[in-house]
């Protein structure tokens, strides 16, 4: 049980080809992962987060930086001397190996003192399969499993040395959408039961938000905002949180600020009091939008997607980024098919101004 | 169902006809020869069936020093060059720089002829009144007194052969297990190496096991390839081997049909149906043993 510290810590890949420049996986990053918490590394493909997780393994070294478990300076240490279990994305359970096998076989590397006898082996590896329900499976081999069963066991092997931070690497991405949901609640679980720091590396902003106690949200090897699930949604740092967080995903607007308010074209949609006059960009949350027969934004009607508890409303309007313009509304609305327009009202919390050239985001006092 | 299996039967049909002209029915053909006296292939005639023909070979000289040879070879050589070239591969695959170049020497030998390389052994083992050879003159550097591996004592013209056969062997096994090494996941090291596994560790529970169906099709063809070893010989002593004690079954079968001492189809038909039986069985124990330790 320990917190990780990164300190300014960057990653550079040598090029390949002569004339290439190095490629940039992690930049300059700096944070402290809490004792106990389960942490959600969070980005697009190829934004540095599996190496940021490597890092912390240690089976990359960093170019530059120090990487801390509590006190203890890891940095230099190779990764089996680090106390870290780390899920793989594809498990990477042993093939030829049973489930027990492939359990304990962290165990049998064990030297000196820490050596155990095949039975206290045995016995461990029951306990740990019993926290993550495999113990009815252990004589089988991983293929067969099935994907929710192989992960499981993946996640007890990593478990089975007591590691002080257990790293997953898109431990859910192989899983099928029902499973998915399930697994992430049983991590969630595990991790509490075992209070293990933990860190998992995802793409997936839904399973981020869902299960973690904090989000690191990554772009190009840097980190963009950290800070609780609803924290991160609520007050995004710049568009490119606000875009990435969030289903259906915010609506961007080139919008206007004029004299204390908010224009999106013609459209005077808010009051801003302390925000500079000038153009940015409008973010509105889906649920941001009231419709209301009266109300100030003016969209053309699309279409509704009914789904259940709540009504999509498609829409469109010339200022929006994205062709569609998507608004969830309570199920109780009425909304009239065969109008062309919708007007909504919005509500100012869930509205994000960002700065048109550096996309960060602009205050604006409500 | 029934329409389906007709269609895959006519798709068979080509292969079987062939494998049965050409394998099944010259398979059936040599059994019967091989119980069958004194028979002559051009006037199709013999004198009475029974065992006689097994009997004859397994009394001859020839016969059991070429089933000796045979024996001795392919324990020697098939263990030995599937360890070598295990060895070779794993250090072959843990290396970076200029792994290709390394690749193509050690396939080199592969595309060579076998009677150039044969002549090459010759040239290095060979004593000869002018020269003791390449060879002899470095064991003489060590005080060894030369020796002929070509036409001396029959230990060195076994070691002879024993070498030239690995050596030949060797490049399709590196190719193999080279290849095969390779399709190891890196990610299982990666896994091992957070567990702290000792290298020794990796390669006995994670490397071995992962190409062992490999590593036992290599075996069981070596087996047989070495089973039926042949044109090394010839290509190191010349055709007469029965002289130079260096026969192989497949030799004694070859001089039995067309040698000088040649002309008796019914023989030859009884030792390879001797070397079918021991390769079949061979064949079969490496199987078994496979099933037991190979996991996929």
């Amino acid at each position: 049980m320990m917190k990780v510290v990164l300190q300014n810590v960057t990653k550079i890949f040598p090029a390949k080809g002569r004339s290439s420049q190095g490629t940039v996986a992690a930049k300059d990053l700096a944070f402290e992962i809490p004792d106990g918490e389960l942490i959600a590394l969070l980005g697009p493909s190829g934004c540095g987060k599996s190496t940021t997780l490597n890092l912390i393994c240690g089976l990359q070294k960093p170019t530059s930086g120090r990487i801390f478990f509590g006190d203890d300076d890891v940095t230099d240490l190779p990764p089996e001397n680090r106390g870290v279990g780390l899920v793989f994305q594809n498990y990477a359970l042993y093939p030829h190996l049973s489930v027990m096998d492939n359990i304990i076989f962290p165990l049998g590397n064990l030297r000196g003192k820490d050596r155990m006898s095949k039975s206290e082996m045995h016995e461990k590896a029951h306990e740990i399969a019993k926290l993550v329900q495999i113990d009815e499976l252990m004589d089988r081999k991983p293929a067969e499993l099935s994907g929710g069963q192989q992960q499981r066991v993946a996640i007890a092997r990593a478990l089975v040395k007591m590691p002080k931070v257990l790293l997953l690497d898109e431990p859910l991405s192989n899983l099928d959408a029902r499973l998915r949901l399930q697994t992430r609640e049983e991590i969630k679980r595990i991790q509490r039961e075992t209070g293990i720091t933990t860190v998992f590396v995802t793409h997936d902003q839904d399973e981020a938000m869902s299960i973690s106690d904090r989000i690191i949200v990554m772009k190009a090897g840097v980190v963009q905002q950290i800070g609780k699930p609803q924290e991160v949604y609520d007050s995004p740092a710049n568009l490119f949180v606000a875009n990435f967080l969030g289903t259906p995903p915010i609506n961007v607007f080139s919008a206007e600020i004029k004299g204390g308010s908010l224009y999106i074209g013609e459209d005077c949609v808010l009051k801003t009091e302390s925000a500079r006059d000038g153009e940015v960009w409008a973010a509105i949350r889906p649920e941001g939008f009231v419709l209301c027969e009266d109300g100030p934004f003016c969209c053309s009607f699309g279409g509704l997607e009914v789904m259940g508890r709540d009504i999509s409303v498609v829409s469109s309007n010339e200022n929006s980024v994205n062709p569609t313009v998507r608004s969830i509304i309570s199920a109780e609305n009425k909304v009239d098919l065969s109008s062309k327009t919708v007007r909504f009202s919005l509500k100012p919390n869930k509205v994000f101004l960002f700065d048109k050239k550096t996309e960060e985001r602009i205050a604006f006092g409500c | 169902m029934e329409q389906k299996s007709a269609k895959g039967w006519l798709y068979l049909i080509p292969a079987i006809l062939f494998l049965g002209a050409f394998m099944v029915y010259p398979l059936i053909d040599v059994f019967v020869y091989s119980f069958e006296e004194g028979y002559n292939s051009a006037s199709q005639t013999f004198f009475g069936t029974g065992v006689y023909n097994y009997s004859y070979i397994l009394h001859d000289p020839y016969f059991l020093q070429a089933v000796k040879n045979t024996f001795i070879l392919v324990i020697a050589t098939v263990p030995l060059s599937t360890l070598i070239a295990l060895g070779i591969s794993y250090g072959l695959s843990s290396i970076k720089p200029l792994r290709e170049l390394y690749q193509t020497v050690f396939f080199l030998p592969y595309v060579t002829n076998t009677l150039a390389v044969g002549l090459v052994f010759m040239i290095l083992f060979r004593k000869t009144p002018y020269t003791d050879g390449l060879v002899n003159l470095i064991l003489g550097k060590f005080g060894v007194s030369p020796i002929d591996f070509i036409d001396g004592p029959y230990w060195a013209k076994m070691l002879v052969l024993c070498f030239y056969t690995i050596w030949v062997v060797l490049p399709f096994k590196i190719l193999i297990l080279t290849s095969a090494l390779a399709s190891v996941s890196e990610e299982y090291y990666s896994a091992a190496k957070i567990d702290g596994t000792r290298p020794f560790r990796i390669f006995r529970k994670i490397t071995l096991p992962m190409i062992s169906p490999m590593l036992f099709y290599l075996i069981i063809t070596g087996f047989i390839g070495a089973f039926k070893a042949y044109s090394d010989a010839v290509a190191l002593f010349g055709t007469n081997l029965n002289a130079a004690e260096m026969n192989t079954i497949v030799g004694y079968v070859y001089d039995m049909l067309y040698g000088d001492s040649g002309g008796y189809p019914s023989y030859a038909s009884a030792a390879a149906i001797v070397l079918f039986a021991i390769v079949l069985t061979i064949t079969c124990i490496n199987l078994m043993i496979s099933k037991k330790h190979v996991h996929y």
